[in-house]
């Protein structure tokens, strides 16, 4: 009751059948491509786009064979290549049915959608009128997909190639995706001019390989197409082999089959029903799967050792009782390859080729900046982070080591600003200074601005940025001005009064003196609590303790001249830069002189306005409108 | 990797789980209990709730081990009580058994409750490029392979709903409950088909008391690329559904170790470990030529000296394949006993894997593992074409040079299996012909005369 058939007998069984339902198969076109054909690439990869026009450039085309390229979610555009030495802008399309639509000439659509969605997009390429060949490169589609797109294709009398495949190449006409590598190969194994030798086989990797042994012991390949691993390719070796058979141009054909599967019995028959009647050279590897103790699976989803009917052994002696010209193995493959088309030339089957010169490809860039063949100046310099390694670094300090507990924002700060690692009560300072000035209220200028532009409907950056250009020199922005004011009549010797009057009789204010609801008696705990910590933290307080000075003289004024906070971050940077020990006087200088000390305000004050700008979202707040009766109309 | 097999268990588990759902509410009343050597006992599930049947009927108990012919060898337990089916398991747990040549010990039990039968029919469904085959005899039984000419099939082309097709043909008026059989068939199709199986078989399934289909004995292979759609229909218990090596093939933890590395990928890493005392290892990149390189050393009469099979391809990133190249180097470089070993870092000519980052890669490993190479008496062969071939041979080249390590280099101008016979060569103690014409460049020859020669001048280009 628990018997199961051993697979070996089931396969025997399955194989006959399998066979004789082969004479109801289609038939494939036998031309598929031309010097003319033209692709549609759904989600191109930069690489495969760029080495089909190359080997068109040497294959002497007229036009690309790229027609246009569809990539999903895109808002269409185009995308820049090179033709030659020319730049070509191929149309970049939404959908698939946009890009035909377009393209009328194009009829390969080639695939590099992933397993997951390969499926979909083929089936859209199926339907397509104009689209006659569908190539699909991922690897891992399921069965059944395959299965469905396959049947499709069938009614719609379209070929597949793939799924799990490099593609195919015809030479000298017309090169799928990244089929034959890069272009020194196509130059070396003369992939640019038509031979004689109709190639198939499953493995993509593989039929490079052989295209450089047919270049070596043949005239080379007119067209080679790798199927794909998978147990249920889209089209099959037998498929393309009969396709070889039709046409006039291939005067041998050659297969390299691999165990798993029974396509090459398909080749079997077709030479039994005299179906094949050029000379054909078969290998089919695997021969190794004896040896294995139990059943392996090969790297392709078809190759799995396992039935006696679907082992090598068993395929290559078909295929040789047939008719084929088997090697003894692959080491052998070359060999008969030679002696067979040894024949073809002394019975003048195959005249000698009057050898092409292809036209010189310019070198990339990239490949001659990597061969070291040419220099160029770059356009920009940067010195405060690296994102190439491994690691992003800020000036030169790993980002996990940034990230570690010590590390405060102020930290950064002094990473990406000043370039150097501040003491920590420094870092600890700017970190306090960024809290004071996140924010004050929905009433200054820059928080009415976010406000209004939030309400508004604008986004988020809009909102920030609207807020934020409001800081200058009457908002937020008088840091920097203040300390170079303050730094100025210090180097200068001035007294507080002759600051002050020099200031006045110049029709100046002196910047970071002065608040418009702050005074002296109602004091600006944040300017306390700056005060506080440099007392308590810094080694100097010269340029604080002067600027309180000037505050006792312009108090004398105006109750509300006091040093505001402003003018007591400019100061007490100004103290900490030159008691910490790290900066030169000319480093201070130019630090004043390029003005970062907004940049405190800067980034501090986002904090709130991304705060306001989130709030009035958040509550759903219609436009502002300024009401009539708080503007005074006084033109009359 | 597409084809999975699934145990009994499973199998059973997924139809019976999804037969309510695609087969128009009909139910399949299968009653089966999983016991591994992480389960409780028998006696311990027989006290669940709804397990109580183990109690009260007489049951059978199967090996489930993804092999066949249980009966014919005398592991099926029939008609036994609780008491006798824990005992059975007790005893064979965990012990080894040889079948078709094939040794393994037997870690997964499925116990059932015992249906005796009269009747035993014979169902599969398989997977063709076309359609799907079915096949079906009432004939069914361990004698199946006797009676395999009364099996007859029908192919459903692929995509044609089976409500549209005419089973009387297969099953015909002899077939007792004809119509609940066809009603059966068309069911199993379905899940067949809505659950990415690539082979269903049943042998046999029988009939009720009530003249309903109950499958006895049943074996599944499901598609695994089509995961990302099915992996929840599925699960078994909760989980997601085991997918068990054949027998008699425990999983090195190096092949695991691969495998997982594979999983998290696009690219593909794949370990076969065949023989860890062999003295020729293969690092070959393509899933083409990885099979004609094993071929090669096969064909030349050292296959028992063939450590592993394996592939990378894919454009694999420098560090999965820095980690593949340590696997395989540390498997090549154990037990060093003096004698030579080969290690072959094979390939075709690449279409799209950058060939000098893959080798970084493996360069990384070699220096890792450089004085185990020393000891193991390790010599590296290298042949590979491909996008930046050039480079990615030169620094093989130069690591040689560096670490003193015996790496002979070649590109896509030799053929693509000649290292193979210089492996061979090597392991065997001899110095290869086609050293002395071929200005090979080992670290030695290198390091004595400090000029470097380049082995077939394809460096120069």
């Amino acid at each position: 009751m628990t018997g199961s058939i051993p697979s070996e007998n089931k396969q025997q069984v399955d194989n006959s059948l399998k066979t004789s339902s082969n004479n109801k198969k289609m038939t494939l076109p036998a031309r598929l491509f031309t010097k003319q054909s033209q692709a549609l690439i759904y989600n191109y990869k930069e690489a495969a786009v760029q080495r089909m026009l190359d080997f068109d450039n040497v294959s002497q085309r007229d036009t690309p064979s790229v027609a246009g390229l569809i990539h999903p979610g895109s808002d269409g555009g185009f995308y820049k290549a090179f033709f030659g030495f020319k730049e070509l802008v191929i149309p970049v399309y939404n959908t698939v049915s946009e890009a035909c639509k377009q393209n009328p000439n194009a009829d390969v659509f080639l695939n590099f959608a992933s397993h997951r969605s390969a499926y979909q997009s083929s089936l859209a390429a199926l339907k397509e009128p104009s689209i006659r060949t569908v190539v699909i490169i991922a690897e891992g589609v399921p069965e059944n997909e395959a299965r469905a797109l396959l049947s499709m294709a069938k009614k719609n009398g379209k070929v597949i190639i793939g799924p799990a495949t490099v593609g195919g190449i015809q030479a000298g006409c017309f090169k799928i995706g990244n089929t034959a590598g890069t272009i020194d190969n196509i130059l070396a194994c003369k992939l640019y001019r038509s031979g004689s030798v109709g190639f198939v086989s499953k493995s993509g990797g593989l039929s490079n390989e052989m295209y450089n042994v047919l270049s070596r012991c043949t005239d080379g390949i007119y067209e080679g197409i790798a199927i794909g691993g998978d147990s249920f390719p889209g089209s099959t070796l037998t498929d393309h082999v009969l396709r070889y058979e039709k046409l006039p141009e291939v005067k041998m054909i050659v297969v390299l089959g691999e165990l798993g599967g029974w396509d090459e019995y398909g080749i079997v028959d077709a030479l039994k029903r005299g179906e094949i009647t050029k000379p054909i050279c078969c290998w089919v590897s695997g021969t190794v799967a004896k040896i294995f103790p139990t059943e392996v699976q090969f790297g392709h989803a078809g190759a799995k050792s396992g039935g006696e009917t679907e082992s090598a052994e068993a395929k290559n002696g078909a295929l040789k009782k047939a008719g084929a010209v088997v090697p003894t193995s692959f080491e052998d493959f070359a060999n008969v390859i030679a002696e067979t088309y040894a024949k073809l030339e002394a019975s003048g089957l195959v005249k000698p080729i009057e050898e092409p010169t292809p036209p010189e490809l310019p070198l990339d860039f990239k490949t001659a900046v990597k061969a070291g063949k040419v220099r160029k100046p770059t356009s920009i310099i940067s010195t405060i982070c690296d994102d190439r390694g491994d690691e992003l670094t800020y000036n030169g300090v790993p980002i996990s080591e940034v990230c570690k507990e010590e590390y405060v924002l102020g930290d950064v700060i002094g990473l990406l600003w000043f370039k150097r690692k501040l003491p920590s009560y420094a870092s600890r300072f700017i970190e306090m200074c960024l809290k004071l000035v996140a924010d004050h209220g929905p009433c200054v200028s820059g928080a009415h601005n976010t406000i209004v532009a939030a309400r508004a409907g604008k986004d988020l950056v809009s909102s920030l940025v609207s807020g934020l250009l409001t800081i200058g020199p009457r908002f937020g922005g008088a840091i920097d001005d203040s300390a170079r004011v303050f730094k100025d009549a210090i180097d200068r010797n001035l007294t507080p009064e002759q600051l002050v009057e020099g200031m006045k009789s110049k029709g100046k204010r002196i910047p970071g003196i002065g608040h418009l609801i702050k005074s002296a008696d109602d004091i600006d705990k944040r300017v306390v609590i700056l005060k506080q910590y440099a007392k308590t933290h810094f080694s100097s307080s010269k340029y604080l303790e002067y600027a309180l000075e000037v505050e006792k003289y312009t108090l004398q004024k105006a109750n509300n001249l006091i040093l505001n906070v402003d003018g007591c971050i400019g100061v007490l940077f100004l103290d900490l830069l030159h008691s910490c020990d790290l900066f030169t006087k000319e480093e201070i200088k130019e630090i004043i002189d390029v003005g970062y000390l907004n940049g405190f305000f800067v980034v501090g004050r986002s904090i709130g306005l991304i705060g306001h700008a989130l709030d009035q979202k958040r509550m759903r707040q219609p436009l502002y409108r300024h009401p009539y009766d708080d503007v005074l109309y006084a033109s009359d | 990797m597409a084809r999975k097999k699934l145990r009994e268990y499973s199998t059973k588990y997924i139809l019976r789980n999804n037969f309510p759902i695609y087969c128009n509410g009909d139910k399949l009343n299968l009653k089966m209990i999983q016991v591994s050597p992480t389960s409780p006992s028998l006696q311990d599930l027989a006290k669940v709730q709804d397990n109580q049947w183990l109690s009260t009927t007489k049951l059978v108990v199967k090996p489930d081990m993804l092999f066949g012919k249980r009966g014919k060898n005398g592991l099926v337990l029939l008609n036994a009580s609780l008491e006798e089916a824990d005992n059975f398991i007790k005893e064979k747990m965990n012990q080894p058994v040889e079948m078709g040549g094939k040794k393994g010990l037997v870690t997964h039990f499925i116990v059932e409750p015992f249906m005796p039968h009269d009747v035993e029919f014979y169902l599969s469904i398989t997977a063709e490029r076309d359609s799907n085959r079915i096949a079906f005899s009432n004939c069914g039984g361990i004698e199946i392979e006797e009676n395999w000419d009364k099996v007859g099939t029908l192919d459903v082309p692929y995509g044609d709903s089976i409500d549209s097709i005419n089973l009387h043909t297969l099953v015909d008026s002899s077939i007792p409950s004809r119509e609940y059989v066809i009603d059966f068939i068309k069911n199993v199709y379905k899940l067949f088909s809505e659950l990415s199986f690539h082979f269903v078989e049943m042998n046999p399934f029988t009939l009720t008391s009530q003249g309903k289909p109950y499958p006895l004995d049943a074996r599944g292979e499901v598609d695994e690329c089509a995961s990302f759609k099915c992996a929840s229909k599925w699960m078994v218990n909760g989980e997601d559904v085991e997918f068990p090596q054949p027998f008699g093939r425990g999983l090195y933890p190096e092949e695991t170790y691969v495998n997982e590395i594979d999983e998290k990928t696009g690219a593909s890493l794949k370990l076969t470990l065949l023989n860890p005392s062999g003295r020729i290892w293969a690092m070959v990149a393509g899933g083409g030529a990885s099979v004609i390189y094993a071929d090669t050393v096969a064909d030349m009469g050292y296959g028992h000296e063939l450590g592993n099979y394996g592939e990378y391809s894919g454009d694999p990133n420098e560090d999965d394949t820095y980690k593949y190249a340590c696997t395989i180097i540390s498997l090549a470089t154990r037990n060093p006993d003096s004698r030579p070993r080969a290690l072959l870092v094979g390939g075709g000519i690449a279409n799209f894997t950058d060939v000098a980052v893959t080798f970084k890669g493996i360069i990384r490993a070699i220096k890792e593992y450089k004085d185990d190479i020393i000891k193991a008496n390790i010599s590296i062969f290298v042949r590979r074409g491909g996008p930046n071939y050039q480079s990615g041979l030169s620094s093989m080249r130069d690591i040689g040079h560096k670490l003193h390590i015996p790496i002979k280099v070649y590109g896509p101008d030799v053929n693509m299996t000649s290292i193979v016979a210089m492996a061979i060569s090597h392991i065997n103690g001899e110095t290869p012909s086609t050293e002395q014409h071929s200005h090979s460049n080992t670290a030695h020859t290198n390091h004595s005369n400090g000029v470097h020669i380049n082995g077939n001048g394809i460096l120069n280009h």
